[in-house]
């Protein structure tokens, strides 16, 4: 079974978000990069654990540069047997999508997985992007997923509740909570992943559709009307009263 | 010019595929709404009250497979030759419109809380901490609208249900099991919601949070740890990496509110909280706040809502 794992990067979920270059530009001043945790606690983790009980390979792949080198060695350290990083800034999801659909197209992977989102643009654009570029069946948002022979069986997402879905590989597949617990690299595999492979390859020739313009913060909230724990009844007439929710 | 609607008609008429008609109509006069399933004439008639003229069905899709779906919302592209096609930033949505961005290629614009000012569509980004405007380049645009952004509003338009084969070709994916907690109110399209978090000291003393849901018909939600130690199941969790919701109202109790729970819920129109310590940064988010245990809070405010509820 070979399997592809698309990597992203992102704030620490802790970051302080701040916009430079009038509001143009996210602040990037003291900000934490990490595995965005969709791709890293979930796709890349159920990859590694399919690896372990069926044998194969996992590799990841990022569109980034050399900045995005840190989250790719913690990918290796996590267990991928190697990675690839396309070497351009990535301009939109269509850009990104179809960079990593140019590569996956002649490699044969069996299963590409992606993250459900990222915690920084939360498009949930790329896994579809990719599988329609590649023609193939999409299964988004999946909890859980299981390989016999060449049939994959997953748990996904819907409004109100799950669905048990039966696919024949090759499938790409988005992942989200449920379908595996987060791994912490131990010292062998950090220092493992200083010498497995990072391929660094050129950039396709490809177009990008959207751009941000710029950005905005939510306007501060005024401050919050304190209600004394006894008085129930005036939080109630509150809600019905002044914030009309009720 | 026209704007066609891609909207999921399998369980009736959702509150989210009303925002999006509603949406598409504010971008266009024309509007034409594109579904798939066995929904009755008279339930796709409905979709006029918010303003489409036209509803186009594909009887022969049974399943929302991504792949069929995207052919068959191209193919009506094709017919109604539409300039925008709206969706609603709904879970099977996003599948889709990410894959007829890359079968048109049209920019697509996802998260959108707002109506398109030119080429340019605000956005929610940083999970609920900032928006972007984001400008579309390609001549068409997808759009899918965050719920709750817009509510439904009335635009009664003379509405015809037309059939249409939409070359949706074979489904690769293969549905073998469904399952819906009955009676309960989905998180994502919940106007109101009551959550809890490790405050709670245990499983067991849920009840009173599910008692003041029920007196308000809300939703019931919860904060990552309780989701984590298994108290509350996994889809019940919001927050960061859970799911994001912006219901008109939340009331948080025993929950402290770091950042990765805020940005879950930050969209949330009225947000109430109930903590016993003074210094939980959740009552820097929050409109109203009860500095109280919620073991005796809780109960009173249920007490409270059935007063104001019998007596309205």
């Amino acid at each position: 079974m070979k399997i592809l794992v698309c990597i992203s990067k992102s704030p620490d979920t802790t970051s302080k978000i701040a916009f430079t270059e009038a509001n143009t530009k996210f602040d990037e001043n003291g900000v934490q990069y990490i595995v965005n945790p969709y791709d890293e606690w979930y796709a890349l983790v159920r990859a590694l654990e399919l690896k372990e009980a069926n044998g194969g390979s996992v590799s990841t792949i990022t569109v980034g540069t050399a900045s995005d080198d840190a989250v790719i060695r913690k990918a290796l350290a996590i267990g991928a047997d190697d990675a690839v990083r396309i070497d351009a800034e990535p301009k939109d999801a269509y850009f990104v999508a179809m960079q990593i659909a140019e590569y996956a197209k002649n490699e044969n992977f069996d299963i590409v997985l992606t993250g459900k989102e990222t915690i920084n643009y939360n498009g949930s654009q790329i896994g579809g992007m990719i599988s329609e570029a590649l023609n193939l069946p999409f299964i988004s948002l999946a909890s859980k997923m299981d390989v016999t022979d060449s049939t994959l069986t997953l748990e996904t997402e819907i409004v109100g509740g799950l669905q048990v879905v039966e696919v024949a590989i090759p499938a790409v597949v988005s992942c989200a909570k449920g379908m595996a617990e987060q791994r912490i690299p131990n010292m062998r595999g950090i220092m493992a992943a200083r010498t497995k492979p990072l391929n660094v390859i050129p950039a396709a020739d490809i177009d990008f559709l959207t751009s941000y313009d710029s950005y905005e913060l939510p306007e501060a909230k005024s401050a919050c009307k304190m209600i004394a724990p006894e008085n129930m009844d005036e939080l109630v007439r509150l809600l019905h009263e002044e914030a009309k929710v009720i | 010019m026209s704007t066609l609607v891609y909207i999921s008609s399998r369980n009736g008429i959702a509150k989210n595929a009303k925002e999006a008609v509603t949406y598409a109509k504010k971008i266009d006069s024309e509007v034409t709404v594109v579904t798939t399933g066995d929904a009755d004439e008279a339930t796709l008639n409905s979709l006029g009250e918010f303003g489409a003229s036209k509803v186009l069905v594909d009887r022969s899709v049974s399943f929302d497979d991504s792949q069929q779906l995207t052919n068959v919302i191209a193919k009506a592209v094709e017919i109604t030759a539409a300039n925008t096609v709206v969706f609603s930033h709904d879970l099977a949505a996003k599948a889709v419109a990410s894959r007829l961005s890359v079968k048109l290629k049209t920019g697509f614009i996802s998260g959108a809380i707002d109506i398109p000012q030119g080429d340019t569509v605000k956005v929610n980004v940083f999970s609920g901490k900032a928006f972007g405007n984001v400008k579309i380049n390609s001549e068409r645009k997808i759009i899918s609208l965050l719920p709750n952004s817009f509510q439904p509003e009335s635009s009664q338009t003379n509405c015809t249900v037309e059939e249409f084969d939409g070359n949706s070709g074979e489904a690769q994916i293969k549905l073998i099991d469904t399952k819906k907690p009955e009676g309960e109110i989905p998180l994502p399209e919940a106007e109101l919601v009551v959550s809890a978090g490790r405050g709670l000291k245990g499983p067991e003393n849920w009840g009173m949070i599910e008692d003041l849901a029920d007196s308000l018909g809300a939703a019931t939600a919860c904060s990552r740890p309780v989701a984590d130690i298994g108290w509350r199941p996994h889809h019940e969790h919001v927050g960061q990496t859970g799911v994001a919701i912006r219901p008109n109202l939340y009331i948080a109790a025993g929950i402290s509110g770091a950042i990765q729970h805020l940005a879950g819920v930050n969209g949330s129109k009225v947000i109430v909280v109930v903590n016993t310590d003074a210094e939980a940064p959740f009552f820097k988010a929050a409109d109203y706040g009860v500095l109280g245990d919620a073991f005796e809070v809780i109960p009173q405010l249920t007490e409270a809502i059935k007063k104001f509820k019998a007596s309205n």
